[in-house]
């Protein structure tokens, strides 16, 4: 089966990716660590601690990453007799793509939306919001559920999750920095003449700097990384999962008409969802910085495929997307 | 010399492919398997569905014997049959008959909004989503089995240990279609 390498190809490239972006911000986390260090004087004991605390999180990051992506969400675990269709739902698709069930969880907010997170397929979680359950019928729930695995069996998942998680802690560095730098700096400057201070202070406000020139940069990079391709390959390959493009097709055109804001996203964790949780993103228009491909062009592909027991799966046969 | 490394060499790469191979095909032949207990799984489980479907049904609609009596003889039929085959073709049967059933349905509103019934019809959709996943997903590993059983050079170590092709599990023409049925 010559055609199945592009499967591992893509997911080989995945893994690659994620450990890229693991050791990058590692290296970016060090050299502030030392920047620090060597400017204020500190002793052995605070590279020692510093280097637990780096690889303490790189640990948590990579074990943890997907529990810490469903509580900033706040998802909850889905109650299997409240819940039970969409039980079935993943149990089935979960059949279908020859994957493990995936946890299930629920977002209470009515903003219809979903994302997948998780180490990979035995350590996978789906989350959908309330809104989606309230607008789908089953059949596009179960296309939206689909799309959902072929993220997971693709390894996007934690990659995403990871990508995302990095944002979001480089975008918080940033604030503490800076407001460390200007407030408690800023309001002892006059009072205190130790050199020391005035210099510690400059150091904080030039690494918060540093981190508000990167953040933009870093964004630009999980943009690149996290191509828009890669949900028109789950579009498809989820489609060809359950056999079935039109529930897909439909829930998307039903996301489409939601004006509804997903509140807990933010910009670091926007390209984990199957839309983009920002409602005036989900316009025509693909703009350089979106983080998903426009709706009615997604829609316009499924609706496209023809889908017959014969045709193969699109994973296995076209070439992955260059980025 | 050299020709003797060539010619153990040669020989060594024949062992590696020979093992490479027989796990492979083993690997392969534990996924049908595997598959296939999955489906037998499924079809279980909708036999285990149905009595209790049967009776909510009855309570709204006991006059519609026939149907009932149809469905009972075709369960039993796949509660009884063996092998991918046989087990295809009595389960389509089964399946025929409940899309009857669900159809006669309609024309009883009460029955359609009792939640019991609608519970048991969401679990028997899920049902019967699961048995036609988990064939298709079984027909996709049987094919992949097949291929390196038939394929060469694979195909002398699968003919050395007798590696049989595995079975299909076909859907007859008549169930693509939508159900026909008459009043």
């Amino acid at each position: 089966m010559a055609p199945r390498r592009h499967l591992y190809q893509l997911i080989a490239r995945n893994k690659l990716s994620t450990g890229l972006f693991i050791i990058l911000f590692s290296i970016i986390l060090g050299v502030i660590g030392l920047a620090l260090g060597s400017a204020m004087r500190w002793g052995t004991g605070y590279y020692v601690m510093f280097g637990l605390f780096v690889v303490v999180y790189n640990l948590v990051l990579y074990f943890n990453s997907d529990r810490i992506a469903l509580a900033v969400n706040g998802a909850r675990a889905a109650d299997p007799a409240e819940y039970a269709q969409l039980h079935n739902i993943v149990e089935e698709v979960a059949i279908a793509a020859g994957l493990p069930k995936p946890g299930v969880y629920v977002i209470d907010t009515d903003s219809p939306n979903a994302f997948a997170t998780g180490r990979g397929p035995k350590h996978a979680s789906i989350a959908v919001t309330r809104g989606l359950l309230e607008i789908l019928d089953r059949e596009e729930l179960q296309g939206v559920v689909a799309h959902e695995l072929a993220h997971v069996r693709n390894y996007d998942i934690l990659l995403m999750t990871v990508v995302a998680i990095i944002g979001g802690l480089i975008i918080l560095f940033r604030d503490i920095f800076l407001r460390w730098g200007f407030f408690f700096g800023g309001g002892r400057r006059r009072r205190d003449s130790d050199r020391g201070g005035g210099q510690a202070q400059l150091i904080l406000v030039l690494v918060g700097l540093v981190l508000a020139i990167l953040a933009p940069i870093l964004v630009a990079l999980i943009r690149a990384a996290i191509s828009r391709q890669r949900e028109y390959l789950a579009d498809a390959s989820g489609a060809y999962i359950v056999r079935n493009p039109h529930g897909l097709a439909g829930a998307l055109a039903k996301l489409g008409q939601s004006t509804e804001k997903l509140r807990t996203a933010s910009n670091a964790t926007a390209h984990m969802f199957i839309t983009s949780p920002f409602a005036k993103d989900r316009g025509e228009s693909a703009n350089w910085f979106a983080s998903h491909p426009p709706l009615a062009d997604r829609i316009a592909r499924l609706n496209s495929l023809t889908l017959s027991e014969e045709d193969a799966d699109p994973d296995l046969t076209t070439k992955t997307p260059r980025h | 010399m050299i020709a003797l490394i060539i010619v153990l060499g040669i020989l060594a790469l024949l062992v590696i492919f020979f093992i490479g191979t027989y796990n492979s095909l083993v690997v392969k032949r534990n996924r049908v398997q595997n598959g296939w207990h999955q489906i037998d799984v499924q079809l279980k489980r909708r036999i285990d569905l149905i009595p209790n479907l049967v009776e909510t049904v009855k309570g709204y609609a006991a006059h519609e014997k026939a149907i009932f009596e149809r469905i009972a003889e075709a369960r039993s039929l796949a509660i009884n049959a063996k092998g991918p085959a046989e087990s295809a073709k009595a389960n389509n049967m089964l399946s025929d008959t409940l899309k009857t059933l669900f159809a006669v349905v309609e024309n009883y509103p009460t029955l359609k909004a009792n939640e019991n019934f609608m519970k048991l019809q969401e679990e028997l959709t899920a049902t019967e989503n699961k048995i036609a996943f988990s064939r298709q997903f079984y027909n996709d590993v049987v094919m992949d089995f097949n291929n390196q059983i038939q394929m060469f050079p694979s195909n002398v170590v699968a003919g050395m240990f007798s590696f049989k092709a595995g079975e299909f599990y076909t859907v007859p023409e008549a169930e693509r279609e939508a159900p026909k049925v008459k009043f």
